[in-house]
């Protein structure tokens, strides 16, 4: 029997998992499959690859908008609104250097069903900001919609925040509308070298809470920087912080002094604070144009922790934290200094993000990572009504300030441990209400983000 | 009231006593009103037209209160309707005969400030201004700034997922709010995010946001803080022809710069605004555009010459560029006050809330001028002109036999021309009960059908805020049955590998 249908009809997706409905079979949801590799392995009767149906429906630059198939090579619609000057501005990464996929890089629709973004995070949002309307199957075997091509729509449920992070495991999309905004006129990176992890988290929150709008905050320690072709030489061996300005030039310039200010009376202990600049807490630099643009490419595909320098099958982590906890996570992590032993980390959206590589254990360090998260995200409520209410102990570390998810491990791994962040019960139970309410029968990526979902 | 709302129930009806004291049990004290007097000022929202008084209103100060309330009602099966400070323009928190009118005035302290992660940490009640003045001394506010933010209140904005006029570069509620703590309709509590980006599984939070208080109960919420930009200037831009200034919109944007806010009024908001707030509006174009940009001086200043020259080269005649912070807050006080404006010279107003796509603006203003005509209503428009978000005013006096429906029949036929130029029914404000009716509209019946299964899923039985949103109510068991149509068919269509 063939084990994949690739349509290239819109109808014929629609057909497919009224087939899978009927007799009781599983869909693998696929687009490109840069990303197959992430969740936990699907038990799949066959695969239902979306790539045959691509094509752009509209581009309007002067409305800000477009419309395209799912299977739409993100590369190509990239490649479109560049040439009038605009971009996505939620910098989707690519998962191709971390995960050894398969060339040609990742459909829209992946990057919808991931909620993919990039270092911008902090300011544009991620894929989920910017997807206005879809269509779609359901696990029902229905086309329905949602959304518009319009910005401001508060019709009907958002169903569009619902797709985005989904993996596939709601509905089949078949278009999608998102939100395309324009590219700065330049961009100038400052780097800040030397500083430790918790410094260089100090250093990237007072960066963002400046008024210096910064669009990019990224810590790389030295053997991560070591890494980065861009920066390496300029690092010599130190530890690299990074601070991104965009838009016209005379913004940009005065946007760095003051950046350089601000930053600098964070990163110098001594008492005389006033008076410095970037240069007295150790040495600093900036970089312009096509070096910052490899930079922030490096940073966003995790290039440093790509399969080439660690190799494929090294377990690597990505949580999502308070920015202000992330060092005690990263020290938590590392039992030390971080990338001074087994242990490295790279943060990114100014500490928001980490990617973490953890010792070599054989749980590919989920209660390492998931006990450390805990303990310095902490664990919610503040209140004691919550947990009484919802009958969960905060005690259990399900509820914790934040979430880590295994983005790349061996299949055997992704099968033993918990892929994306445990929930509660009251939440696991919302969770799988809501995916029956969409794929009652379980067709679609059946398990892939829990056991039963 | 010509809406149809759900039939009360009877027997919760003769309950009413037990009820009551049932939830005086939960919240001691005034947490409970039940006097026909006391429930009066719960009997609306901000759409005044359609009034309802509640079986009872209570009050509750903290989540255990909220989650024994909801419990209760599940367990009875008696319905419950959330309000925040009753701002809503689409009948959101219109009460139901049989209902509990669940209020979260009391929730009103902020619980955190958080500046190193850059949030606030506030109960539902807190006014959307007041997140704002609790950070102002350091530097940092709320993005999202409706026009009533003054009483409206960050629960009821995560409701209505509220805009503002700086939703164009700041995005509205949803990309603003990291968490919430939610109580369900059986009284379980749940978190959704907190501190840090997005959701650890379906983002919940995300569907929240809009849902018009017909998933759970907010009680708290966290959302960003952002820096205050160091200067903001506004310009000022007449336009002979309403279609040179849609233009001149779509320039400023399609060269790269998204402004803090682009807003747009006609002739009639003009002349009734100038005549209210002296702003020195001029008086003799038929569109004026507000242009604010907002950021480090140096950039603004460049900026401010561009869309100047942009402005020219799109025919403006008149084009005023603020020089001091006291003339920017002049040109936006005509602006802000463009409602009360209208209100002086019409007895009563109907406000629209349609989004379209920017290009079709001038041919929706022609059509509107139209329907003008036809019902024999005046209309004035203001204009959020960067997403697209129009507020069209309807004149009309609700004491002249007929006009009321007249204006509602307008207001319909306005909304359906949004639809039909690729837009849609509201961009801000909600469907409520306002627009629930004209839902069909833009949505197929599978496409309804599936955002009612999501309702299921967090509130089986049909208690939370019913009859809002949804012109057609249905059973969930009826909506989770699966019919497969053509399913036996093996796809031979469909290639193969």
């Amino acid at each position: 029997m063939t084990d994949i249908l690739k349509p290239d009809k819109m109808p014929q997706v629609e057909e497919a998992v009224r087939w899978a409905l009927t007799h009781g079979k599983a869909l693998e949801v696929l687009g490109a499959g840069s990303k197959r590799a992430i969740g936990r392995p699907a038990q799949t009767d066959l695969t239902l690859d979306l790539s045959g149906l691509t094509g752009m429906l509209l581009y309007e630059p002067d409305e800000l908008v477009l419309s395209a198939r799912a299977g739409t090579p993100l590369a190509e619609i990239e490649a479109m609104v560049a040439a009038s000057g605009q971009e996505l501005a939620f910098e989707p990464m690519s998962f191709g250097a971390l995960l050894g996929a398969p060339s040609g890089g990742p459909t829209i629709g992946g990057v919808i069903a991931a909620n993919v973004s990039g270092p911008r995070r902090f300011k544009a949002g991620a894929a989920r900001d910017h997807l206005l309307g879809f269509t779609a199957v359901s696990g029902r075997g229905e086309v329905f919609k949602s959304g518009g091509r319009v910005v401001k729509n508060v019709t009907g449920y958002d169903l569009c925040k619902l797709m985005a992070g989904s993996w596939g495991t709601l509905a089949v999309l078949l278009d999608i509308t998102i939100k395309i905004l324009p590219r700065p006129e330049m961009e100038l990176t400052v780097l800040l070298f030397g500083l430790d992890d918790g410094a260089a988290v100090r250093a990237m929150t007072a960066a963002l809470a400046s008024n210096c709008d910064v669009s990019g905050a990224a810590h790389l320690p030295a053997i991560v920087a070591a890494r980065v072709p861009s920066i390496a030489t300029a690092a010599s061996n130190r530890a690299v912080t990074a601070l991104r300005l965009e838009g016209v030039a005379p913004g940009v310039a005065h946007r760095r002094a003051m950046l350089e200010r601000a930053v600098a009376a964070t990163t110098v202990a001594a008492t005389d604070v006033a008076a410095t600049d970037v240069a007295a807490c150790g040495e600093g630099g900036a970089i312009e144009g096509s070096a910052s643009r490899e930079l922030w490419r490096a940073i966003r595909d995790v290039e440093p922790f790509a399969a080439a320098h660690t190799g494929a099958d090294r377990p690597l982590w990505r949580v999502s934290i308070a920015p202000s906890k992330s060092a005690a996570l990263a020290l938590a992590v590392s039992g030390g200094v971080s990338g001074s032993g087994d242990a490295q980390v790279l943060y990114d959206w100014g500490g928001g993000l980490l990617l973490i590589l953890p010792p070599p254990f054989g749980d590919g360090g989920a209660a390492l990572v998931r006990s450390a998260l805990a303990a310095a995200g902490g664990t919610f409520p503040a209140s004691g009504s919550f947990a009484a209410a919802s009958g969960t102990s905060a005690a259990t570390g399900f509820i914790a300030g934040g979430h880590a998810t295994l983005i790349r491990a061996p299949a055997a791994l992704r099968a033993a441990v918990d892929v994306f962040q445990p929930q509660e019960p009251v939440l696991a139970a919302l969770t799988k209400r809501v995916k029956e309410s969409f794929d009652p029968k379980g067709v679609l990526n059946p398990g892939r983000m829990w056991a039963g979902v | 009231m010509a809406l149809a709302m759900p039939e009360p129930d009877g027997a919760v009806l003769e309950r009413r006593d037990r009820i009551v004291e049932r939830l005086r049990a939960i919240v001691p004290g005034e947490g409970v009103i039940a006097s026909v007097q006391a429930m009066r000022p719960y009997e609306c929202d901000g759409l005044t037209a359609y009034r309802q008084l509640p079986m009872v209103v209570v009050l509750p100060e903290t989540t255990a209160q909220v989650s024994s309330i909801l419990q209760y009602c599940y367990a009875e099966g008696i319905k419950v309707v959330p309000r925040g400070a009753g701002t809503s323009l689409s009948g959101g928190a219109l009460p139901l005969a049989d209902g509990v009118l669940l209020g979260m005035a009391k929730f009103n302290r902020i619980r955190e400030i958080d500046f190193d992660n850059r949030v606030v940490v506030a109960e539902p009640g807190v006014t959307n201004l007041k997140v704002t003045q609790a950070v102002e001394h350091a530097g940092f506010y709320y993005a999202p700034d409706p026009s009533s933010q003054i009483a409206c209140t960050i629960g009821g904005n995560v409701a209505e997922n509220s805009g503002g006029v700086h939703c164009l570069k700041y995005g509205t509620t949803t990309n603003n709010v990291l968490g919430c703590e939610l109580v369900l309709m059986t009284g379980e509590v749940l978190r959704l995010g907190g501190k840090h980006f997005d959701s650890e599984g379906y983002d919940l939070l995300g569907v929240i946001n809009g849902s018009e208080g017909l998933l759970g109960v907010v009680t708290e919420v966290t959302v960003r803080i952002l820096r205050k930009p160091e200067t903001a200037r506004a310009l000022l831009v007449g336009f002979p022809y309403s279609e040179d200034a849609g233009a001149c919109v779509g320039r400023i944007i399609g060269a790269g710069i998204i402004p803090g806010g682009i807003e747009m009024m006609d002739r009639p908001a003009i002349h009734a605004a100038e005549a209210f707030i002296h702003a020195g509006y001029p008086l003799d174009v038929e569109a004026l555009l507000i242009v604010e940009l907002d950021g480090p001086q140096a950039e603004v200043d460049h900026l401010a010459a561009r869309v100047e020259s942009l402005a020219k080269e799109c025919r403006a005649v008149t084009c005023r560029v603020s020089a001091s912070e006291q003339e920017r807050l002049l040109f936006w006080a005509g602006r802000k006050a463009a409602f009360p404006a209208v209100g002086r010279i019409s007895p009563d107003y109907y406000c629209m809330d349609g989004t379209i796509p920017r290009a079709k603006l001038p041919l929706v203003l022609r059509r509107m001028r139209e329907l003008s005509q036809t019902y024999g209503l005046r209309v004035a428009n203001v204009f959020h002109a960067g997403d697209g978000n129009l507020h069209p005013l309807i004149l009309y006096d609700a004491n002249a036999p007929g006009e009321l429906e007249r204006a509602e029949a307008f207001g319909s036929a306005i909304l359906k021309l949004c639809v039909e130029v690729g837009g849609v029914l509201t961009g801000e404000h909600g469907v409520g009960v306002e627009k629930r009716d004209l839902m069909p509209e833009m949505f197929t019946e599978a496409d309804l059908a599936q955002q009612q299964r999501l309702k299921c899923a967090f509130d089986d039985k049909g208690l939370l805020n019913p009859g809002k949103v949804f012109p057609t109510l249905h059973r969930c068991a009826e909506l989770g049955r699966v019919h497969v149509h053509g399913g036996a068919m093996a796809f031979p269509e469909i290639p193969r590998f």
